[in-house]
């Protein structure tokens, strides 16, 4: 019963992982950038949040639409004034540009809020799941979660394959040259994933502080790098890879704190990274690339 | 593709790195936002202080005290406490005569919690004829300190320096415990309260105070015969999720959970703990202390825990209510730990000045040697404990107290 239940809580926290892995690979696929920043527009998903729900004492459901505007503002404005000029620049500057930027977003919050933890009050209603006469239960957190992570897997599909913004975004990501030449506005287009990334980066800060409710300036930061380990075990760029890579990751992490080693539980998650980056170096579902000469 | 991705693996390596350097700031943001409200009070007390020690020309002459530890900065809370914490004990030792009939001249020096500070403020001191020093209040600072005052043989003895390198010289003695010691002392206090037999653990593995209190405790829960069914460890990097953790806990059915940890991460452990209905008794150290002051926590979930700490305001002994109506008196709102740690520091300098018969036309070096001596004969009652004693290698002996949550605020037991 036991190992039932700590695969209930590999899921719940993988769930998570894969809401947030969803973002990370949306704007991997299609800008072909890492946008390490990620976890930090999380993080400032949640405060909103806080702030306004919290604090404020709106309803959840308008601190939510908050901080999805928040969030999608806040993801163009980064990507117009760090990414847009770098965009001819060597991949690895606008690596370390994220990377400020999201030393930026830390800090910034760190002014504004402190570093004092704050306690988040989950925003989801749905009661606990109780199975087996009460012994296992699945939180409402981790449903609304995984619900979550199904619809945005399926609408950002559909988005991608049948809207024409959704076309211009797959021919941005094959060729940034030639979508240009066809007509396509390149930079409007890497602005609208960056929006649609950062929006899903604030669903994902609210139901990751709804499920662990300690909200710090560095509550993304480390959550937003297992993501990225996620998305890349699942296939960097691949939307249901990402949910797949979430989820094991999340199930792997947790049952190895349990039969092996709590201390090793991260060592063990890369050392699987490893081998199935040495096994399929594209990950489990990412697409068979042949280099370019 | 590829190159991007190694690019990537790189980045996450430096990421999380730099990611677990963050875990322990939290405490210090806590004591800025009450820095304002106490600097002016500082200002106040020098002033006051001056004054008592002018009145009072005593017939052996004067001894000289010196203080260092953060009065501005993050920490200007703990500093701020040890300057009013010790002025109380001074001030009422000379109004009963002083030590040995000599007045006490007391004067406190800030270090902003910055070694360099630190060691300056200790040079300006020495310049200033300082015979004793009491503090330095923070870790970091007190280990440099540490290494000056053994260079010129000055006896100093540290109100709240927890890291075991303060002490490490043989001029040097603390007052609080230190980090692994309360492990030590947590294991006792549970062994000798007949709290549990079957105790299990989660702890920082990535933190050296955590795993530090972990071992001493493990030690020491054998002697104790206390069992521990479980020892669980998390990381800087994975301290989201404690589920299994707790899983582990409760399965092996163990009858407390101790927590060397930070009050931050705990509050995510009570709320995890609730949530999976596991009910049971927790039991932590200083780190625990703030747990009800994280914002929006449902103190309801701390109800009930337990928390090794040497001070409780609100105890009933007639010593500690006088000494936090002094202090709310004085310099207004509620005396923590290290105001009683320094009130403490002063009657021991006091004790062991007496013992060794120390006259104010001794020098610096022989004050010391004679005080290292007498703080291993001594025995005082003070507001962190009854019976307290040293060792030779500057650690104290006292009995560990502890207090619970109760109603939403700190009890004493």
């Amino acid at each position: 019963m036991s190992f039932v239940s700590y695969l209930i809580n590999g899921i719940s926290l993988g769930s998570v992982y894969a809401l947030i892995a969803l973002g990370y690979t949306m704007v991997y696929g299609i800008a072909k950038m890492l946008n390490f920043a990620h976890g930090d527009v999380i993080m400032i998903g949640a405060y909103t949040v806080f702030v306004t729900v919290t604090n404020l004492g709106l309803p959840p459901a308008a601190g939510i639409l908050l901080a999805i505007v928040v969030c999608t503002v806040l993801g163009v404005v980064i990507e117009r004034v760090a990414y847009k000029p770098l965009r001819m620049a060597s991949p690895l500057a606008v690596l370390i540009t994220a990377i400020g930027v999201s030393y930026l977003l830390q800090n910034v919050a760190l002014l504004i809020f402190g570093a004092n933890t704050k306690s988040f009050t989950s925003v989801v209603g749905v009661p606990a799941l109780k199975l087996a006469g009460g012994q296992l239960s699945i939180s409402g957190e981790t449903i609304v979660t995984i619900l979550t992570c199904i619809v945005i897997m399926i609408a950002l599909t559909a988005f991608i394959h049948k809207t024409k913004a959704g076309q211009a975004m797959l021919a941005v990501s094959e060729d940034k040259g030639a979508a240009q030449l066809m007509g396509i506005n390149v930079n409007g287009t890497i602005a609208l994933t960056f929006a649609i990334g950062s929006a899903l980066a604030a669903v994902a800060g609210v139901l990751l502080c709804s499920a662990y409710p300690s909200l710090t300036p560095y509550t993304g930061s480390m959550p937003g790098i297992k993501a990225f380990v996620a998305a890349v075990f699942g296939g960097i760029g691949s939307i249901p890879g990402a949910f797949i890579g979430g989820l094991l990751l999340g199930v792997i992490e947790n049952l190895s704190k349990a039969y092996i080693s709590s201390e090793m539980a991260d060592a063990i998650v890369f050392g699987v990274l490893i081998v199935v980056l040495l096994v399929r170096p594209t990950g489990l579902l990412g697409k068979k690339m042949s280099e370019k000469v | 593709m590829k190159r991007m991705i190694s690019l990537g693996m790189a980045a996450v390596l430096a990421v999380s790195m730099t990611a677990c350097s963050s875990g322990n700031s939290a405490e210090e943001t806590t004591a800025a936002a009450e820095t304002t409200a106490a600097a002016g009070d500082a200002a106040e007390t020098e002033a006051a202080g001056d004054d008592a020690a002018e009145t009072e020309a005593a017939a052996g002459g004067t001894i000289k005290i010196g203080g260092i530890g953060p009065i501005s900065g993050g920490t200007a809370i703990y500093g701020q406490a040890v300057m009013n914490g010790a002025q109380i004990a001074v001030d009422e030792i000379n109004a009963a005569g002083g030590i040995n009939g000599m007045t006490i001249e007391y004067q406190f020096e800030d270090d902003e919690n910055d070694t360099t500070i630190a060691v300056n403020a200790y040079n300006s001191l020495k310049d200033w004829g300082m015979q004793i020093l009491m503090g330095t209040v923070t870790s970091l600072p007190c280990v440099a300190v540490a290494a000056e005052s053994a260079n010129d043989n000055m006896f100093q003895l540290t109100p709240s320096g927890s890291a075991v390198e303060c002490i490490q010289n043989d001029n040097a003695f603390r007052v609080c415990f230190s980090d692994p010691n309360q492990g030590a002392a947590s294991a006792q206090y549970i062994g000798e309260h007949g709290l549990a037999t079957k105790v299990a653990v989660i702890y920082d593995s990535s933190d050296v105070y955590s795993s530090g209190i972990y071992e001493k405790f493990a030690q020491e829960a054998a002697n104790q015969g206390i069992e521990v069914t479980a020892a669980e460890a998390f990381t800087a990097d994975s301290k989201t999720d404690f589920t299994v953790q707790l899983q582990k806990c409760k399965d092996s059915g163990a009858e407390l959970v101790f927590l060397p940890i930070y009050y931050s991460e705990a509050a995510l452990i009570l709320t995890q703990a609730d949530s999976m209905g596991f009910d049971t008794q927790f039991f932590g150290c200083d780190g625990l202390d703030g747990l009800l002051s994280v914002e929006n926590f449902d103190t309801a979930l701390a109800e009930g825990v337990m928390l090794l700490t040497p001070f409780a305001a609100d105890a009933e002994d007639e010593l500690t209510q006088s000494f936090v109506s002094k202090y709310e008196e004085t310099y207004g709102g509620t005396p923590n730990q290290f105001a009683a740690d320094a009130y403490d520091a002063i009657y021991a300098i006091k004790a062991a000045a007496e013992q060794a018969g120390i006259t104010s036309d001794m020098s610096v070096s022989d004050i010391c040697e004679a005080m290292k001596t007498a703080m291993t004969e001594i025995t005082i009652d003070g507001l962190t404990g009854t019976g307290m004693t040293w060792t030779a290698d500057g650690e104290p002996s006292k009995e560990p107290k502890a207090v619970m949550i109760e109603n939403g605020a700190y009890t004493a037991m």
